[in-house]
């Protein structure tokens, strides 16, 4: 497992342009989003944790659908098969470093929110908790689906098809939880958001892992 | 007949039974046929049993005994949904404060509960699948994923069309719509996805895959949506509504029950006939290892 993961990591330092590529679309998508609204200060504040979210899921379609794009070259995923472990070895691995590089960009996102829409906080640990749950429940199911969708046709409409209304409760949650966050929290509604999250998160992790040895069976 | 037609023949006549002589008893008052049962306990049977005779004939595995069984289970769906339809819209009374608008409730509820029983079908034909890895379960599965994805649009279009004379929106961001728009989404994905892969073995296994973490997701989704925002009245059925409305919403619950399995049991049919011919060797092949031997 340690051993997947280091490969994982790997290949991403390795790949680091993209990883800068991505970042540079969910920013720009945050900019956009905020053509949508108009120069309305205050709504953008509002708004500020759904567009940073929007702005992650749109991202993470791109860093998901990578992680199985080097596999499929010259057929390795067969290869990594082949080797004396469990597949869930190979998935675990794949999603945990998908989920640390979602991390990574969403605590690069945070700052562009704070720049666009004036929608900082101090209170940066929970914060950062709300960004790893919330990303640890994207990145779950969607390394699951990028196993199955890198292998077929048009896999760039497929993914996101699959993807997004499973994880409309981790999206919710998400930017309930950050815009409680940002925008104040008086009726003390966090810790029920964050439950949710962990949940979602506790239940796709393990039945993803359960079922991912299916999906890469020969 | 064989052994599974006719016990589900059965099951489906026992529920039919006491379905309508809780109705009437409701409705006009007759207890007489009830064998003195307690209505509720009817009323359980009833549900019991349609269901159960549904499975049963889902289960039946011969090719062409399940078109026929599928063609006599559509008919009486036909006939207890234009009773019911009757009924609901010419005999029994407007409700007082929604009025004419609320007989939309007689397709509506059975729709929702078919759409989930529909579902559930695809969910455990799902597991069934990947554990026994017989194709019958992948085509049933198939087949109750389409028509619980047409049984939940038709439900998102009847929430609606009753959503605006009685809310004044066309949609409501209520946990049980946004959990239906979800669920429908979902499976079309899954649908989606049967399309894109040649490979039948990849189908079967990964859209099964997809189904299972689509389907534990509703629970979480309904919860979450429920938590941000609610409107919907509770959900409505015999024992939430007025005497007078049961005969109708029964009528139509069970049209359409059987209206489903028998559209199930088509269009499993068709995909098992599709796959059979994907599986099958091209003719050519055949045919050059014919001359070898």
């Amino acid at each position: 497992m340690i051993h997947a993961l280091r490969k994982e990591m790997l290949l991403q330092w390795r790949t680091r342009a993209q990883m800068m590529a991505v970042f540079v679309f969910g920013a720009s998508s945050l900019l956009l989003f905020s053509f949508a609204v108009g120069p309305n200060a205050e709504m953008l504040r509002q708004f500020s944790a759904g567009f940073m979210w929007l702005g992650l899921l749109l991202s993470s379609t791109l860093t998901l659908a990578e992680s199985f794009h080097a596999e499929m070259e010259n057929r390795a995923l067969e290869g990594l098969l082949l080797l004396p472990t469990s597949p869930r070895v190979i998935y675990y691995g794949k999603a945990l470093a998908n989920w640390f590089q979602l991390v990574l960009l969403g605590c690069a996102l945070f700052p562009v929110m704070v720049v666009l829409y004036d929608a900082g906080t101090m209170d940066l640990l929970r914060l950062f908790l709300v960004i790893a749950l919330g990303t640890a429940g994207l990145s779950a199911p969607g390394t699951l689906y990028a196993a199955m969708t890198a292998q077929v046709r048009s896999k760039q409409t497929l993914l996101p098809l699959l993807l997004f209304p499973l994880i409309v409760p981790a999206l919710l949650a998400s930017v309930k939880a950050t815009s409680l966050i940002v925008l104040g929290d008086p009726m003390q509604q966090l810790g029920p958001w964050i439950r949710l999250l962990a949940a979602f998160d506790a239940i796709y992790w393990s039945l993803c892992g359960l079922l991912f040895g299916r999906v890469v069976e020969e | 007949m064989t052994k599974r037609v006719l016990p589900g023949i059965v099951l489906l006549a026992i529920g039919a039974y006491f379905g309508f002589v809780v109705a009437l008893a409701n409705f006009n008052g007759i207890t007489s046929l009830g064998f003195g049962i307690p209505t509720g306990i009817q009323a359980t049977i009833a549900a019991l049993c349609a269901v159960a005779g549904a499975l049963f004939f889902l289960s039946v595995d011969d090719v062409g005994e399940s078109v026929g069984a599928a063609g006599w289970l559509a008919a009486a769906g036909v006939v207890c949904f234009a009773i019911g339809s009757y009924i609901g819209l010419f005999v029994a009374p407007p409700e007082q404060y929604m009025g004419e608008v609320q007989r939309i409730m007689y397709v509506h509820v059975p729709s929702a509960w078919c759409a989930l029983l529909a579902m559930t079908i695809a969910f455990g034909s799902a597991i069934l699948f990947l554990l026994v890895n017989d194709w019958k379960w992948d085509a049933r599965m198939e087949g109750s994923i389409e028509v619980g994805v047409v049984l939940a649009f038709l439900l998102c279009c009847q929430g609606a069309i009753w959503a605006k004379p009685t809310w004044g929106v066309w949609w409501d961001w209520d946990p049980r719509l946004t959990t239906t728009a979800v669920l429908l989404f979902a499976f079309l994905g899954i649908l989606a996805l049967r399309r894109f892969v040649d490979d039948p073995v990849k189908r079967g296994v990964w859209s099964a895959v997809a189904t299972i973490i689509a389907y534990v997701d509703v629970p979480i989704v309904y919860f979450s949506v429920r938590w941000w925002n609610s409107l919907h009245q509770q959900q409505s059925n015999p024992g939430t509504v007025s005497k007078q409305f049961w005969l109708p919403l029964r009528a139509n619950a069970f049209g359409i029950l059987f209206l489903m399995v028998a559209f199930i049991m088509i269009r499993a049919r068709i995909s098992a006939l599709r796959l059979k011919q994907e599986l099958a060797p091209p003719p050519l092949a055949e045919a050059q290892l014919g001359e070898a031997v």
